[in-house]
């Protein structure tokens, strides 16, 4: 499995993940590299195989729904990059 | 007798006498500390004047009575672990100034049960990695030779325990990041059944595979702490509601009856002769000690663990790190054109090389097109690891295997190549992807350098595990040596 530039890219917007030209160089190859070697698994038969998401599968839990103390605002608020009162404060989400 | 070298339970005998107090205790350790730690660089953040406190609480605890086997004992604790009021970096310069408003479930419990903590412990970025050299600030190095990697992810608490800076450490292990460090640096890891121990406040990685677990001296400290962290969590909805056994209850010096398989597909070409030499040694001895043993043993799916667990793995944690967005929390690129532009600037300068190469391995593996062939393949195979596990359980109570197929490598030595990496993990990563217990335990030294030894079990199987660590270590002297700092 040999990766594009391109492809990097387009992986990289689909997580917003912003990357240099060399690190998309560099994450191509090895991304590639990677990939490659994982091909091993296609050789294994999983025909009637139900997949696993969790190894110790508890099946709906449930708790009463009772009222608990949370945090005051402030100490969740305390490590914000950007607020204003108890809001977080964020750039414009839609530009003229 | 320096008071640093003992272990958690001595040193809670000598409390128990009132022959020593938590002060001295912790003193002795930050002593230690500014000792060593400059060389070995365990610390991400030690805490001293906090630490000097819970050590008073803990004496006049101790004098009130009121107390556990843990009270008024120094440790450390891995800084993925949320300690409230004290910074929790995940060795990423994305969490470098983050200041958790909460303890995670087990912080929480060690501290009723009267912990006194020393510092937070250095770490792959986020988890990722095998050597604590994906660290953002700095490297670890291994006690034993200063040239060499401790291993990872939880690297720093292991060189704490190894260096004795510390009683006793959590870890978080979720593909060998406790197992595979405790085995570089020669000291006691167990990575718990999944659920077995909560979860909560444990910065995410990968949350089907992630688990907390002890770094220890010695067997009998692994059995008290998790004794004091194991247990249902309603915070933790994949935390196990099964009663938590008294663990020191396994501690018998005997393995008659037991009957222990070595799977033959841990024992490949590319192992490291002296590994092999010091299994073979472990394994008569553990005969010797009255388990029966069966050498052949056969899971055939093994060598498709790797590439499971790095599309699992990755898969989950380019999930769970899309939450780092420089809004609620955490490093924020100031210099930016627009929302998305600030959101893509900060992942690119907050996160380091792995964890970027994972999330766009895991997105990958997520992508259209791509999901059944990476994915969901990965995932049925799993089904097949975990199942071959079980029928291997039907026969056997425990398996032996080395916990790395080699011994510690020389930093710098594999970080070009991520591949070679993630080979070093190839003999834990099975144990997650099925949910299993596994323990490493010293197990000798090749040229100087330690070798661990992994027994593994089935789910729930802690007791087990604990029985056969204990019968081997009190027969060997392994645990009682120490690096040369």
């Amino acid at each position: 499995m040999k990766l594009s530039r391109e492809e990097v890219r387009h992986l990289a917007l689909l997580v917003h993940l912003g990357l240099s030209d060399e690190e998309v160089e560099r994450l191509r190859e090895q991304l590639s590299n990677i990939l490659e070697n994982f091909e091993i698994l296609q050789k294994v038969d999983t025909t009637g195989v139900e997949p696993t998401a969790h190894c110790i599968a508890l099946e709906n839990v449930l708790r009463d729904d009772v009222p608990a103390a949370s945090l005051p605002a402030d100490r969740v608020l305390a490590n914000a990059p950007d607020r204003e009162e108890n809001y977080l404060k964020v750039r414009a989400v839609l530009e003229q | 007798m320096d008071l640093f070298r003992l272990t958690a339970h001595e040193a809670a005998d000598l409390l128990r006498r009132r022959e020593t107090s938590s002060l001295e205790l912790t003193l002795a350790a930050l002593g230690r500390i500014s000792s060593v730690d400059s060389r070995v660089r365990a610390f991400v953040t030690v805490c001293e004047e906090q630490a000097l406190q819970q050590a008073k609480a803990a004496d006049e605890r101790l004098k009130n009575g009121n107390t556990t086997p843990l009270t008024g004992v120094p440790a450390l604790i891995k800084d993925n672990l949320c300690t409230n009021g004290v910074r929790t970096t995940c060795s990423s310069k994305m969490l470098e100034n983050f200041v958790p408003p909460y303890d995670a479930t087990v912080v929480e419990k060690l501290k009723a049960a009267g912990m006194v903590m020393l510092g937070k412990t250095n770490m792959d970025e986020f988890a990722m990695g095998s050597s604590t050299e994906h660290s953002a600030f700095f490297p670890t190095r291994n006690p034993w030779d200063l040239s060499r990697v401790p291993g990872g992810s939880s690297g720093g608490s292991a060189v704490g325990v190894a260096a004795d800076e510390c009683f006793y450490a959590l870890g978080s292990d979720t593909g060998g990041s406790i197992r595979q460090p405790a085995g570089f640096c020669s000291v006691v890891g167990l990575k718990p059944t999944y659920g077995r121990v909560s979860r909560f406040g444990l910065v995410a990685f990968a949350s089907s595979l992630d688990q907390i677990g002890p770094l220890t001296k010695d067997v009998t400290d692994c059995a008290l702490v998790m004794n004091a962290i194991s247990g249902h969590d309603p915070r933790d909805s994949t935390s196990l509601p099964h009663p938590v056994p008294d663990y020191t209850q396994s501690l018998v010096r005997d393995l008659k009856g037991l009957r222990l398989g070595v799977p033959q597909e841990y024992f490949v070409a590319g192992m490291q002769p002296g590994v092999k030499d010091a299994m073979d040694v472990a394994l008569a001895r553990l005969r010797e000690l009255g388990a029966e043993i069966d050498w052949n043993v056969s899971l055939p799916h093994t060598p498709y663990a790797l590439a499971v667990y790095y599309i699992i793995a990755p898969s989950e944690a380019s999930a769970n790190l899309a939450r780092y967005d420089g809004v609620k929390y955490g490093f924020s690129a100031k210099e930016a054109t627009s929302m998305w532009d600030g959101l893509e600037k900060t992942k690119q300068f907050g996160f380091g090389p792995e964890v970027k190469r994972r999330i766009m391995l895991g997105t990958y593996a997520l992508s259209s097109g791509y999901y059944d062939a990476y994915y969901l393949k990965a995932q049925k195979v799993r089904t097949l690891i975990r199942r071959e596990f079980d029928q291997a359980f039907e026969k056997y109570d425990a398996l032996i295997t080395p916990t790395s197929p080699a011994v510690p490598f020389k930093i710098g030595e594999k970080t070009d190549d991520p591949l070679q990496m993630y080979l070093s993990d190839i003999c834990t990563l099975p144990m997650n992807i099925a949910g299993i217990p596994g323990i490493s335990i010293p197990a000798g030294f090749v040229d100087g350098l330690p070798v661990g030894l992994q027994i593994i079990g089935k789910p729930l199987g802690e007791e087990t595990l604990m029985r056969v660590a204990f019968a081997y270590e009190q027969s060997t002297e392994w645990h009682r040596r120490k690096p040369p700092l």
